[in-house]
């Protein structure tokens, strides 16, 4: 049934409405962020949509996997067992690196390092919005994720988790325009802030002096400065600098090292558990033991 | 307007949002058509009684809740471009699906460019063109999209 006349209010008066709401909602949620527990909320409502729409891509990923040949099992298979063998002998040399700089870190009376507890995700979703760069993970509350924590790929620091949801949850990734992150370079140790520009595969760095010694190809890694990331995880390469002398400040541009456009894995840090407390969990472990 | 007429309108409603966070192959991804605004454009012009601008900024604020923007963004953006079509239903109805298309990519090209002022606003956002390469595809889309909309609604006799 087409009414005649209209009911309800008129389209300027529900405008001035909606107008209303969203300059509302645009100053809580970007002036005051009023809307952090909130946003966990609404993602947790969302999530289902968005399993919903990787579904055919996940389909794919499934069908590529499961329709290869035996040859090319058999020659992966091969090559995973030379990996491991590299990787295992490697990880023997670590190891006793670890325990060297353990006993040095020890002699000059300086906190051990643990081991942080690390876990897998997948990316579910890759923003479409051109003005923020954010992946979703299908990790969430149910798998102890916390806003503010670390995210890294194979290669090097991806980005920090910006709202948790029960069972997904959202990645600032390093490149997008509200990111900055604490940086030294590893060949000499000068601090630096790595910025995102909206642009991946693209840091700046602001306010350098020209009488820093920085070169193209250096290596930057995290500082551990700011507390968020854990000291020294790669994060991007020098590629120009430009030291005009007009200017205040040398123009330094940098790339990252993650693979930010080809993510699919990704592992999430939890920071290193502290000493007296690891030795606070044996002990209760060590009572319960003794009772039994 | 029966439950289920409400449910197909929900449906297309649903599957848009799906299309417009589907992941896509990078070189791609900057062409992604309006999926929601051509959805919403469709039925405020064949429904304003039932589908108008309180609609669009509901699907507005999901869409911002799904991209992750700032909340209120798209919302206000999607509900300004409907407006505009909910004002002049009725002589937008009688034009040709090229005119209704050309319409549409303005009313695209301002939804953009408002999204991308609030964000410059907010973030200090730097103008790409590549912004605006979805209107070309939103005008492409308008005249498929119109018509399978148009035989849904002939079909299930929504009204």
């Amino acid at each position: 049934m087409n009414p005649i006349f209209k009911h309800g209010p008129s389209p300027q008066h529900r405008l001035v409405l909606v107008l209303f709401c969203s300059v509302a909602l645009i100053f809580f949620d970007h002036k005051m962020n009023s809307f952090e527990s909130a946003r966990g909320f609404l993602q947790s409502m969302v999530s289902p949509l968005q399993y919903l729409a990787t579904a055919p891509k996940q389909m794919m990923n499934w069908a590529a996997e499961n329709v290869v040949t035996r040859r090319q099992l058999i020659d992966d298979n091969e090559q995973y067992k030379i990996n491991e063998l590299v990787f295992h002998e490697q990880a023997l040399q670590l190891d006793i690196i670890k325990r060297e700089n353990e006993r040095l870190r020890a002699l000059l009376a300086s906190p051990l390092r643990g081991d942080a507890k690390k876990m897998v995700a997948e990316i579910l979703a890759v923003d479409s919005d051109p003005y923020t760069h954010q992946v979703v993970i299908n990790r969430g509350a149910n798998d102890g994720v916390f806003e503010g924590q670390a995210v890294i790929d194979d290669e090097g620091i991806v980005g920090q988790i910006l709202h948790v949801g029960t069972t997904s949850s959202r990645v600032l990734l390093i490149t997008d325009v509200t990111h900055a992150v604490p940086v030294r370079i590893s060949r000499n140790g000068v601090r630096l802030i790595a910025s995102g520009v909206g642009v991946l595969g693209a840091l700046s760095h602001n306010h350098v002096p020209h009488s820093t010694d920085i070169r193209v190809d250096d290596l930057l890694v995290t500082s551990g400065l700011g507390g968020k990331f854990p000291e020294g995880y790669p994060v991007a390469k020098v590629t120009s600098v430009l030291q005009d002398e007009s200017r205040a400040f040398s123009q330094i541009q940098s790339e990252p090292v993650a693979k930010i456009d080809r993510l699919r894995y990704v592992l999430l840090l939890w920071p290193e558990q502290v000493n007296g407390e690891q030795s606070k969990t044996t002990k209760v472990s060590d009572k319960k033991a003794n009772s039994k | 307007m029966t439950i289920s007429s409400r449910l197909i309108i929900l449906l297309t409603f649903l599957v848009a949002l799906m299309a417009s966070i589907m992941p896509l192959p990078l070189s791609v991804d900057a062409f992604r058509p309006d999926w929601v605004l051509v959805v919403l454009l469709y039925w405020c012009l064949a429904l304003p009684a039932r589908v108008n601008v309180i609609s669009a900024w509901v699907m507005g604020f999901i869409l911002d809740v799904l991209l992750g923007s700032t909340l209120g963004v798209h919302a206000g953006a999607m509900a300004l471009s409907v407006y505009i079509i909910a004002g002049n239903f009725q002589k937008i109805r009688n034009f040709s699906i090229w005119q209704q298309a050309l319409i549409v990519g303005v009313l695209s090209a301002l939804y953009h460019l408002i999204v991308f002022w609030l964000q410059r606003f907010l973030t200090d956002a730097v103008f790409l063109p590549s912004y605006l390469y979805p209107v070309l595809t939103t005008i492409i889309l308008w005249p498929w999209a119109f018509l399978l909309l148009r035989k849904i609604r002939r079909n299930f006799r929504i009204k």
